[in-house]
């Protein structure tokens, strides 16, 4: 079964690239201090606002930091926003929507409509909210994304459990005496994870544009991090005279999110049987 | 249709009432003593006592909840801690800004899809997904600096130009300006509407037009179409009476579903375009911890998408004739 996905996932070249986008970034964040020619928060004030050059990359911003430094360690923060959130998501959704299905009855509807009240708000929103209690900075904007996407996991393993939990494995391994616990873990959650896998990648490029949208708002990271979107807060004072301040971490937001979304959409496809070209 | 829409109003009042929770529980959560934090580390203990009874912090829980209940149903939220004024009235003034600028970015998102053809299809899918890729603060900033700053097509910020008048009626200066017959004004906030209303687009494009194409490439496949082919229709009747009615259905389930992510869009957007909407009162009010701010907020917000949402179903029957409710 795993050749058949594998074959079909290197068949779709959109995943591919998208695989190889999130390959780089993975491969910038690990070799970051080996990559970057200059210290991202280290100052240099005869270097200000020096535009796109050999010695500078991508130009430097107002207190003089090399850009293209701040966007290769920037990548860190980027991975470590999808995969923080993604963990925070599944965890609680996991766990919601898990307990939502296999017990059903007045506690699983509690939760669902839990769920409901919480799709109900803006992303955006809740995770400001999110803020509001744990306070602004990097790893509490993390977490609030991580919680505004978990009703989303829920949502999704309810869905898959309903319809796992009433196969005929599940009777079967009822039958031999199997406890809860272990048709939860080993039959349901083991068959309901390619749905989840798809989901966690795509929640991933959308994370990083949350976490990027709160730094941006002064609500996540706090500079002098070298998170992209508080870069980019920084590049708004100087849209016109040195444009590339906002753009550069702008083009490393959107190509990091178009991997995880290319990745995402050929996982779907490579999981979904019935979309198989013959 | 009337007892549908009276149905589903009833089925709101555990949702709406399951936000109230939610926001009480939230800002009850918050660290810190309020009381404290706004008489600040020199009030004297006896200061701090006062004020916890007179925002009747000092109350039990469930009564401060059944207190926050009662005025959330008549939408007093309190005065602000920063300004003085009134929660609601300084949420109002700015959710219809936000309100205007999601509404003219749905439009504009549909408008992409539909103008679609098989020629520029894997172009027009390749700008979809960009177009959820791209963040919608940096394609906000990209138009400011091209369109505004450069070539000066269109305003730089804010919703209204300094020297319009226009008389304030609904709150909505589009609505306000065809109202009283306004013209000029008409034009100068819609042009003030523009750029943000691209930017914040983009989101909705990129969705609806994946929708859009998928739901249309299914309904072509119909036999109705087929037979409305061989009677000799021309392919535009085709697609805009045939094919198009019966792909709607859901690409307004995903303009329900995508208004919640526009209105987070939109508090970036304005706050690139210095908009005076909810955006910069949201990140003030959060960094001030200014709550009956933020729980006015929040309340309008949510019923705000509740209610599109419950519009979009509605509007099901409307779209599809056979669905009765």
């Amino acid at each position: 079964m795993l050749v058949i996905i594998f074959r079909q996932f290197i068949r779709n070249k959109a995943g591919i690239v998208g695989f190889s986008i999130i390959l780089v970034i993975i491969l910038l964040a690990a070799f970051s201090s080996n990559i970057a020619p200059y210290n991202p928060i280290e100052q240099q004030f005869t270097q200000q606002l020096r535009p796109p050059s050999i010695s500078h990359f991508m130009g430097t911003d107002r207190y003089g930091r090399d850009i293209f430094s701040r966007i290769v360690y920037g990548t860190r923060y980027a991975l470590l926003s999808c995969f923080l959130a993604d963990g925070v998501a599944l965890g609680i959704g996991l766990l919601l929507g898990l307990l939502a299905a296999f017990y059903g009855g007045w506690g699983g509807a509690v939760i669902m409509r839990g769920v409901d009240v919480m799709m109900a708000f803006p992303y955006l929103l809740l995770a400001m909210l999110v803020i509001a209690i744990l306070g602004p900075g990097l790893i509490n904007a993390m977490i609030a994304i991580g919680i505004v996407y978990a009703p989303q996991y829920a949502r999704i393993l309810r869905s898959l459990v309903l319809s796992i939990k009433e196969t005929d494995y599940v009777t079967a391994a009822r039958a031999m005496g199997a406890s809860d616990n272990r048709i939860m873990l080993q039959h349901i959650l083991l068959n309901a994870m390619a749905p989840i896998i798809v989901q966690a990648t795509l929640t991933a490029g959308s994370a990083i544009i949350e976490a990027a949208g709160l730094g941006f708002l002064g609500l996540g990271a706090q500079p002098p991090t070298p998170e992209w979107g508080a870069m980019l807060s920084g590049g708004r004072d100087f849209m016109l005279s040195a444009p590339w301040i906002a753009t550069f971490p702008g083009i490393a937001i959107a190509i990091t999110v178009l991997g995880f979304n290319l990745l995402g959409d050929a996982l779907r496809d490579s999981l979904d049987p019935t979309l198989y070209k013959r | 249709m009337l007892g549908y829409i009276a149905k589903r109003l009833i089925a709101l009042i555990p949702v709406l009432f399951g936000i109230t929770l939610l926001v009480f529980l939230a800002m009850h959560l918050v660290p810190g003593d309020v009381a404290q934090t706004l008489i600040g580390e020199k009030g004297g203990q006896e200061k701090i006592v006062k004020l916890r009874h007179e925002l009747g912090l000092d109350r039990p829980l469930y009564v401060q909840y059944w207190i926050f209940l009662r005025r959330a149903v008549t939408g007093n939220f309190g005065v602000s801690y920063q300004t003085m004024e009134p929660a609601t009235a300084m949420v109002m003034q700015a959710f219809p800004v936000t309100l205007q600028l999601s509404f003219v970015a749905i439009p504009a998102g549909i408008i992409a899809a539909i103008k679609q053809n098989s020629i520029f299809d894997n172009a027009l899918m390749a700008g979809a997904s960009l177009g959820i890729s791209l963040p919608v603060f940096w394609t906000a900033i990209l138009l400011m600096m091209l369109f505004s700053l450069r070539l000066h097509w269109f305003p730089f910020v804010g919703i209204i130009s300094n020297n319009t008048n226009l008389h304030h009626i609904t709150g909505f200066q589009l609505l306000d300006a065809l109202i009283t017959g306004n013209g000029t004004a008409f034009v100068d906030v819609l042009r003030h509407l523009v750029l943000p209303g691209i930017a914040l687009g983009t989101i909705s494009m990129a969705f609806i037009a994946r929708m859009m194409r998928s739901s249309l490439l299914e309904v072509l496949q119909k036999d109705y179409i087929k037979t409305a082919r061989s009677k000799g229709s021309a392919e535009f009747i085709v697609i805009t009476k045939h094919a198009l009615k019966n792909a709607m259905l859901p690409v307004v389930t995903v303009v329900g579903l995508q208004f919640g992510t526009l209105l987070g869009g939109a508090i970036l957007t304005e706050t690139v375009f210095a908009m005076p909407g909810i955006g910069r009162l949201a990140v003030t009010s959060i960094l001030f911890r200014d709550y009956p701010v933020v729980e006015a907020l929040v309340m309008f917000t949510a019923l705000a998408v509740v209610l599109v949402n419950l519009i979009v179903d509605v509007s099901y029957a409307y779209i599809d004739p056979r669905i009765r409710y």
